[in-house]
């Protein structure tokens, strides 16, 4: 019998919707191989609530590291923690969200441990036991299917992808006030900036909202920002390269190769002609929308759905619809 | 300052992926290769500073198969100084490529360690780290420019909602996203004088993979999207779709 870890990301004491991600693909692994899911949350006081939510997500414990030092993340100051727990239990897998955070802490974890990892795993099936996950490569244009031979088995999980469980346990919570010296520590953060209020990042969101070349001028990004604000708060605007080479969009909007790699729910592609590049960064998302004058504009080839028209007369039409659909709700 | 770039062979990222009769890897015939483009940010990261210090050497690292010399090639005509190539003619996974790294820049009297932050093509995004805990020094992802100060690199990193700012010891790994380090072309001159710029080459320090590739198969192709001619009905009769058939509203 052996458990599985779901490392749980909190920023600013809440627990968003990729950690849960995490927790449940944790429950659905630990259900197949005859053990139970546990979460690690590492924070400032005050997680323990945030902490309990998680049984929902499928986690039947979760041990919650607090300490001052904790409460925005430093590497030299989780990788630690991360071990000690680890090592601290029966664990076949750890697990974590392929964030920002994720993506650094998970490499440094697993060369600590001298173990592999696999990142940004979109699917996964057990086969006696063993778990085999899928991955895409080559900016998705093709799907690697692997196994880890070694334990534990380290991967980090792309957001949005898999869905969270909705779980009736219990879930036991113990806290522990882990030994951290910041004067050892060789990186230090100095300052975070721009993180505005309730503002979601385009690799994260529910919803993507992505402009190209076909809106013409940067001034015109409002028919992109009023469909933004109609569809909800979990939605973000994107962009192409094109108009973040040419300075209308700033670059942590891109999205595409050299830009974020982003699979939401929805994804609509405006103005977006769909070079090779673009259609890496978005292909796995679940439903895509384009809107072009272009027939032929291969983003279309990759569209759900789609409708080719001048986009400043169909996005207005596309925000007031949505926004009237809304208010039946 | 001595400057170690780590880069990758790939794909060229316009190529079309077919898979081999293995079934386990992406066949070869036609496809052009690249330095990824990731890694050439750090290229151009580390030729900045050179410029900037005047003085200390870049060198490049990759791990790879001999067909890799010419990846290396193709980054000393940028402007690098020298380069080694570890062999490695089997699959190795990024443990292990980092592993192999690792060793060679155990001894090595560079400041700072340079990637790209991902591989086009495995789009794994840890080496970088990895080979930083291996050696036991500092490291800071997803990095858009950084700054020299005593003894420290100052960073800026582009994370989830916005810009960090990070300190760190040196010596130091830097993983390299696009920010400022447009990569600039070869010249012709470039080109002449890499081919006489030293390139050493020796068998990588080979570890068994723990990661094993069961199949590789090309994605399943989205059936044929419902596309609508533009009309008042069209917009919504598809945000009908979007709610009742996708789910997604």
């Amino acid at each position: 019998m052996a458990d599985v870890l779901a490392f749980v990301e909190q920023r600013e004491g809440q627990i968003g919707g990729g950690a849960r991600e995490v927790v449940s693909v944790a429950a659905q692994l630990a259900s197949e191989i005859g053990g139970s899911a546990s979460a690690l949350v590492l924070g400032g006081p005050g997680l323990t609530s945030a902490a309990e939510g998680l049984s929902t997500a499928g986690a039947t414990s979760v041990a919650v590291a607090e300490h001052e030092a904790l409460s925005e993340y430093n590497p030299e100051a989780y990788l630690p923690v991360v071990i000690n727990h680890l090592r601290s239990g029966n664990f076949k897998a750890l697990m974590f969200s392929a964030s920002s955070l994720g993506k650094d802490l998970a490499p440094r974890v697993a060369a600590a441990l001298d173990v592999p990892l696999g990142s940004d795993v979109t699917g996964m099936e057990v086969q006696d036991g063993v778990p085999l996950f899928t991955r895409p490569v080559y900016s998705g244009k093709a799907f690697t299917k692997f196994s880890i031979d070694v334990d534990p088995v380290i991967v980090t999980i792309r957001p949005n992808v898999f869905p969270v469980g909705d779980y009736d346990s219990k879930i036991q919570v113990s806290k522990f006030i882990p030994d951290v010296d910041p004067e050892t520590w060789c990186v230090r953060v100095i300052e975070r900036k721009g993180v505005a209020e309730g503002a979601v990042d385009v690799s994260e969101a529910a919803v993507v909202v992505s402009g190209g070349r076909g809106l013409k001028d940067p001034a015109n990004w409002g028919v992109l920002e009023e469909l933004r604000d109609v569809i909800g708060p979990d939605t973000a605007l994107g962009a192409s390269r094109a108009v973040v080479d040419a300075g209308w969009r700033p670059h942590a909007e891109q999205v595409g190769q050299t830009g974020k790699t982003v699979a939401p729910k929805l994804y609509i592609a405006v103005g977006i002609s769909g070079a090779v590049q673009h259609l890496a960064g978005m292909r796995t998302s679940q439903t895509i929308v384009a809107v072009n004058r272009d027939p032929d504009a291969p983003i279309f080839s990759m569209a759900d759905y789609g409708i080719v028209g001048d986009l400043f007369e169909v996005l207005p039409r596309m925000t007031e619809a949505i926004k009237a659909l809304k208010s039946e709700d | 300052m001595n400057v170690s770039v780590c880069i990758k062979r790939v794909p060229d990222t316009e190529a079309h992926i077919r898979i081999d009769q293995t079934g386990t890897d992406i066949d070869n015939g036609g496809i052009k290769y690249i330095i990824s483009p990731y890694d050439e940010f750090a290229i151009e990261a580390g030729l900045r500073v050179k410029e900037k210090m005047e003085g200390g050497e870049v060198s490049l690292l990759t791990v790879g198969t001999n067909e890799a010399q010419e990846t290396l090639r193709n980054g000393l005509a940028m402007g690098a100084d020298k380069a080694t190539l570890l062999r490695a003619d089997s699959y190795m996974d990024g443990l292990g490529t980092a592993k192999a790294l690792a060793v060679e820049l155990k001894d090595s009297d560079a400041q700072l360690i340079l990637f790209g932050v991902k591989a086009a093509g495995s789009d794994q995004q840890q080496v970088g780290p990895m080979v930083a805990t291996l050696l036991g020094i500092s490291c800071v992802t997803e990095v858009s420019s950084f700054e020299f100060g005593d003894g420290v690199v100052t960073c800026h990193r582009e994370i989830e909602g916005g810009i960090e700012v990070v300190e760190a010891d040196l010596p130091a790994v830097l993983t390299i996203t696009k920010g400022e380090y447009e990569p600039r072309y070869a010249s012709l001159k470039g080109i002449m004088a890499a081919k006489r710029k030293p390139l050493e080459e020796r068998e990588a320090d080979f570890s068994q993979p723990g990661i094993h590739i069961e199949r590789l198969s090309e994605p399943t192709t989205r059936g044929s999207g419902c596309i609508l001619e533009d009309s008042p009905d069209a917009v919504a009769e598809l945000v009908r779709l979007l709610r009742e058939e996708a789910n997604a509203l």
